[in-house]
């Protein structure tokens, strides 16, 4: 069996808009916490979207830190606030990233494709912390964004900031939906299971596996040009190995049975690990591998494959 | 005589100093079934591999259609219309038998620029369909492959090789990892669909019974060079093949 029932997307999307709604009931902070997950979601979700062609990209932060970084050097240095240019910045600097890395990096599988994403990486990580002039590793803070000229209210300001990451992630999974149903979507799987019958059959695996790299770097160039409006900031930590490390656990955790479910896993994730620090500070990190740990020996298609064993008995 | 469909001209493959195959000049014919015929290293796979642009040829050309296809890649000669199925099945073991199909009419749609729009669309699910029943596999459409016995695998794998209608279908031991028992009547399953596609067809078999059966033309390997090539029923009587290739064999 494939591993995506694709027909049934528009529906799971469905269900992930009526839940985002629902985040109008949540207390503000979490959700805030909703908001940042959303934009962090997409890009486990671009990292789930590379597993399927069998690619663990160890280094997923980088095009995230290039949406955020993005965003936030156009609004603090060059003074464009508008949204709608700040965000599309940010996906085309991360997609045209996407197609410079993919050309050379398509060619690689397993743990050669995991290392080298990494490495590439952190070395950028190292470039942001040596850049005095981005605040090295602290960062810089980013000034509140204008939709076609109008600034949003202080007190209005998170319900347009938790609608405009709503509506949009709500957009990104509809695309993505698309490109899974699609020839390129499709022949991932293909990929991931025998790449010379697939040459056989006349179709260029590289061309699959670069296709996905790069609809996975505009979804997470998205994702970190949200996170950076959201909060207000941006600092080197995005393309931290340990962001990027998360990014892989939430898409192995959640599975890639849907679209929504690292979007929603990040969130789960940041759900557990807000709680895990308040009820043990100390002890955590532990709480937290507990979880992972219970999820792969359980679930080892991750969270999403529940609603599937409900679907075949 | 119509033209010929493929031209080998004194292919020679070399692996150090190896000789794998030299001086492979073999035309085929459209509309043919060939037989390939030769003990283990006579060259047949390498000939195989060196036509569908796995292997490059250190020396000699290929043509297929009249178009120069020497060096080629798979994937080059797979959208020029020749395809392949393999002495060890090459499928997608965790996807199911009509998913496989699909899969294979969707990679042949990559040639075509067809990779951007909807991949399951009505026709091609009926075009997959019509190719499980054709081979007689609709049975197992929604059975995961890597579950499967082994002949209806092969059989999988050769129905594969059949999408997209290719001009020149080759065949890599097709019955091999089937029992006896069952070889012929596994070959009476594909060849027809086979042909009735149009396709130029060529076999590498070690079973005379299916040589004798299912090709008009046999070609004999042996250590790399052709040994004999020509009807069926002469070549398998001709006294060399019968001492260096049936005899190496059987004995």
């Amino acid at each position: 069996m494939m591993k995506t029932d694709f027909r049934r997307e528009p529906l799971h999307i469905a269900i992930l808009a009526g839940l985002l709604i629902l985040g109008f009931f949540l207390p503000d902070w979490m959700r805030f916490l909703l908001q940042t997950a959303l934009a962090g979601g997409l890009v486990a979700l671009g990292v789930a979207l590379q597993m399927r062609a069998g690619l663990v990209n160890f280094g997923q932060g980088l095009y995230y830190v290039l949406g955020g970084y993005a965003v936030g050097m156009l609004a603090a240095k060059a003074g464009i606030t508008d949204v709608f240019l700040l965000l599309i910045a940010a996906i085309a600097i991360a997609t045209v990233a996407g197609v410079v890395l993919g050309l050379l990096l398509s060619r690689y599988r397993e743990i050669f494709y995991a290392m080298l994403s990494l490495a590439v990486s952190m070395i950028l990580y190292g470039l942001l912390v040596k850049a005095a002039w981005l605040g090295s590793t602290d960062g810089f803070n980013i000034p509140a964004v204008t939709y076609l000229g109008w600034t949003p209210d202080r007190t209005v300001r998170p319900d347009v900031y938790y609608i405009t990451t709503a509506v949009l992630t709500v957009l990104a999974c509809l695309a993505t939906a698309r490109y899974l149903t699609s020839g390129a979507g499709m022949l991932c799987e293909a990929v991931a299971e025998n790449e010379i019958r697939l040459e056989y059959l006349g179709a260029s695996s590289r061309k699959v596996a670069f296709i996905a790299i790069v609809v996975a770097a505009a979804l997470s160039g998205l994702g970190g040009g949200l996170f950076a409006m959201s909060t207000g900031h941006v600092d080197p930590l995005m393309t931290n190995w340990t962001t990027s490390g998360g990014f892989v656990f939430v898409a192995l955790l959640a599975g890639r049975g849907s679209t929504i479910a690292p979007v929603i896993g990040f969130f789960l994730l940041e759900l557990v690990r807000t709680y895990a620090l308040d009820f043990a500070p100390n002890a955590w990190q532990m709480i937290l591998g507990s979880v992972m740990l219970a999820v792969i020996l359980l679930l080892p298609n991750g969270l999403w494959s529940l609603t599937e064993w409900r679907r075949k008995a | 005589m119509t033209d010929p469909i493929l031209v080998t001209e004194n292919l020679e493959k070399r692996f150090g100093g190896v000789v794998a195959a030299s001086e492979i000049s073999l035309s085929l014919y459209p509309g043919e079934t060939v037989a390939v015929i030769g003990s283990n290293g006579a060259g047949k796979t390498t000939f195989v591999n060196m036509v569908t642009g796995y292997l490059k040829p250190s020396a000699g050309a290929i043509r297929f259609r009249g178009r120069d296809i020497t060096g080629s890649t798979p994937r080059k000669t797979a959208q020029a219309g020749i395809r392949r199925s393999f002495q060890i099945s090459q499928i997608f073991p965790q996807l199911t038998v009509l998913e496989n199909v699909m899969m294979a009419d969707i990679a042949a749609a990559d040639g075509k620029g067809g990779l951007w729009g909807a991949a399951l669309t009505k026709p091609r699910m009926d075009r997959g369909r019509a190719v499980l029943e054709r081979f007689g596999l609709e049975s197992h459409a929604d059975t995961e492959v890597g579950t499967l016995p082994q002949g209806v695998k092969k059989q999988l794998d050769i129905a594969m090789a059949a999408i997209d209608d290719p001009a020149l279908i080759l065949l890599d031991e097709p019955t091999s990892g089937v029992s006896v028992d069952e070889k012929i009547e596994m070959m009476d399953r594909v060849i027809d669909p086979l042909k009735g596609g149009g396709a130029t067809l060529l076999f590498i078999e070690h079973d005379m019974d299916i040589v004798t059966r299912f090709a008009e033309r046999t070609v004999a390997f042996y250590e790399g060079r052709i040994l004999a090539d020509g009807p069926t029923d002469e070549v398998l009587v001709d006294k060399e093949v019968k001492r260096y290739v049936i005899g190496g064999v059987h004995a």
